[in-house]
């Protein structure tokens, strides 16, 4: 008899030594004659237990965790390959994990169960519904449908997804239009798109398929950045498994129409991320931004009419055509419909992803889910949306994952990052680097980024000297307001939200000498 | 029209002295294989970097002359991206990930471990010219940090004792410690 054992393929279980784990399995299982079948899933997004080992019994896939390497002889002489429960590191149903069982995953409904590039499994659990209906809808219907969903961009800027696709739709149909996802992943404490990419592929490419049929685009490209070259491959082998079973190609689900996908590498830029600047990045140039107007709707990748979307967007899209703009749009809170894949990273006991409706409080995610610290410590603050979002102290941790109940407060859902700091951290510290992140990654086109971020870095130096505080103080205050005011995209204009919540919640760092770090 | 209609193919080699790494040659198959795609330059870039470890100086007259661009839009790509390099890298690529969800675990601290051990900053080859250091900001790995790449391997939690072991795996020689 052959005994299936998964071990995860994405990257976080590889950083943590799967690989070996999974080497050690196979030489385990034939120096005791069993038969397995190793099958590399993608993760369950349950960090903290990865590499995560489920071995499929009579009564179901139990799992172990976190295995090391050099756990397995020891796991496998207490009767791993029996499922035996007689381990401290035995978990038993994964499935039945507080942490999965309070998440509403509808778009992150497969990942960890299939293998990745399997598209039998993709189809097996429910892949490819929504496209097989969106190939019967007419090009409204489809955008129609995304409209009822409600669904928001999840690159961070929320904007609704069905009329960006409207406008693209509504422009003429006699000329080349493309869909582009932005896989540009680039914010600190995130890592969902890496996680569809590497787990649950054909999600992507069918979610760009429907938005393809819906505007009329025959060509999609996707747009990964460099640092995710495990996304590139596995995206690349689903696209072409794709295209031999008829999902992509010129007769897109029997209906006659085409599609077609390409992977495209940036190169480690990381305003890269933002849509016009990718947009040049495709075409070959330096990745300056572009003013807007035009939108890329209707002047986007080589002048031609464009749907740029993120990843979760595009991700989002199966579902909602599977299972109507209703049902996803019955999840939610005030006009933040459907689900938000939160991304539960730095220093937190059970980092991970988790995918809830929006209007869950932060101290939920941090409490229920998170665990404490990593370092057992208490936590300070904890930054919400990527490095261009506040840091938030805990007198707002109360408040509603939600878009406008975050921008009440001058913070931000971004791309659904949340990042944990426990006490020690320098905020003064955290402040800075905001700066001179920005002079590192500024593209250079407005002055003031390109500037004012290299004299941020100053600024803060010079008052975290003791070197005529107050003045430069109010220096920094008018510069924050000069670049939030000036510049021409996110970067320049957002860079500041940091730097002033560590002015108004964490003045007392800001103040005081920078803390040495030691080796 | 071009700049690059002066370049012609024998002074690439002359301005960058030949190393013995590349040929025009290597540069005008990777430009031909992909000059046809739209947007072809990031791509060919890659594929010049993927084959020789770095794009030479001298390639950018004969990418500029095949895709009928100057020279200075393609130096302007090549520098635009931190992922380009114009020089030989050590035997391996490090990069340790500078970003928020590291920090707060203790990348800081890491940072500057890596850096004392190696007895180079970033952008920097150490003398043995064993590793390139250079700083990544997120490699998607933020609730497992601090995070660094090793070439094409990614690894999570690292800490300085870990990082000491792969080191050693890694060079021939033994490192000089400080």
């Amino acid at each position: 008899m052959t005994t299936t054992i998964y071990v995860p393929c994405d990257t976080t279980a590889l950083s943590l030594g799967a690989d070996r784990v999974a080497q050690q399995l196979q030489q385990a299982a034939a120096q005791q004659n069993v038969g397995i079948r190793l099958v590399r899933n993608g993760s369950r997004g349950l960090f903290w237990l990865e590499p995560l080992v489920e071995v499929q019994t009579p009564y179901g896939r139990v799992a172990y965790g976190p295995v090391e390497p050099d756990q397995v002889e020891e796991l496998v002489a207490a009767g791993l390959f029996e499922g035996n429960p007689d381990h401290p590191l035995y978990l038993g149903d994964i499935v039945q994990h507080s942490y999965l069982q309070r998440q509403q995953r509808l778009t992150f409904a497969r990942i960890g169960i299939t293998d990745p590039v399997c598209i039998e499994d993709y189809i097996a659990h429910g892949g490819f519904a929504g496209v097989k209906k969106a190939a019967a809808l007419t090009p409204q219907g489809i955008v129609d449908e995304v409209k009822a969903s409600g669904l928001r961009g999840r690159g961070g800027a929320a904007f609704p997804a069905g009329i960006k696709w409207q406008t693209v739709l509504n422009e003429p149909q006699n000329q080349q239009k493309y869909v582009v996802c932005n896989a540009d992943e680039g914010d600190s404490g995130t890592f969902a798109d890496r996680l569809v990419m590497e787990c649950d592929p054909y999600m992507l490419i069918e979610g760009m398929t429907i938005a393809g049929l819906a505007v009329g685009a025959t060509l999609g490209f996707i747009y990964v950045r460099s640092e995710y070259l495990l996304s590139k491959k596995m995206l690349d082998e689903a696209i072409r498994r794709a295209e031999a079973l008829g999902y992509l190609g010129d007769n897109v689900c029997g209906n006659g129409r085409t599609f077609r996908l390409e992977v495209r590498l940036g190169a480690g830029a990381y305003i890269c991320g933002e849509e016009t600047s990718l947009l040049e990045s495709l075409e070959g140039k330096r990745g300056l931004v572009r003013s807007k107007p035009p939108l890329p709707a209707i002047k986007g990748l080589f002048g031609q009419p464009t749907v740029v979307n993120n990843v979760l967007s595009l991700a989002a899209v199966p579902y909602i055509m599977a299972h109507g703009g209703k049902a996803y749009a019955d999840y939610g809170m005030g006009r933040s419909l459907g689900t938000l894949p939160i991304q539960l990273a730095g220093n937190i006991k059970q980092g991970g992803l988790i995918e809830l409706a929006f209007g869950v409080t932060l101290r939920k995610v941090l409490e229920d889910f998170g665990d404490g610290t990593f370092t057992g410590r208490p936590m300070k603050a904890v930054q919400v949306g990527g490095p261009l979002m506040a840091y938030m102290p805990e007198s707002q941790w109360d408040t509603p994952m939600d878009y406008e109940a975050f921008a009440k407060l001058g913070a931000g859902i971004g791309h659904g990052g949340v990042v944990v700091f426990d006490d020690t951290v320098d905020m003064g510290e955290q402040a800075r680097f905001a700066m001179e992140f920005c002079s590192v990654e500024s593209c250079g086109k407005c002055t003031p980024c390109r500037i004012g971020s290299v004299r941020g870095v100053e600024v803060i130096d010079r008052i975290r000297a003791g070197d005529n505080r107050d003045n430069n103080l109010m220096l920094l205050e008018e510069l924050c307001d000069t670049m939030v005011d000036g510049s021409l995209c996110a970067m320049g204009g957002m860079t500041p939200f940091p730097v002033q919540s560590v002015m108004k919640y964490f003045p007392e760092d800001l103040m005081a000498s920078p803390r040495p770090v030691e080796a | 029209m071009h700049m690059s209609e002066s370049a012609d193919h024998k002074t690439a080699p002359m301005m960058a002295p030949a190393t013995g790494d590349w040929s025009p040659d290597m540069i005008r198959q990777e430009v031909a294989h992909l000059q046809h795609q739209p947007g072809a330059l990031l791509p060919i870039l890659h594929a010049i970097q993927g084959r020789i470890g770095y794009v030479p100086e001298g390639a950018v007259p004969i990418i500029a002359e095949m895709l009928q661009q100057t020279r200075a839009d393609i130096h302007g790509v090549i520098s635009f991206y931190h992922h380009f390099r114009t020089r030989q890298s050590g035997s391996n690529v490090l990069e340790v990930c500078r970003a928020e969800a590291c920090q707060a675990r203790g990348g800081r601290a890491l940072e500057r471990y890596v850096q004392e051990k190696l007895g180079v900053g970033y952008h920097e080859t150490t003398a043995d010219n064993e590793f390139t250091l250079e700083p990544v900001y997120c490699l998607g790995n933020c609730a497992c940090g601090p995070s660094i790449r090793v070439n094409d391997e990614i690894i999570g939690r690292v800490t300085p004792q870990k990082f000491d072991q792969l080191a050693d795996k890694l060079t021939t020689s033994v490192l000089q410690l400080k």
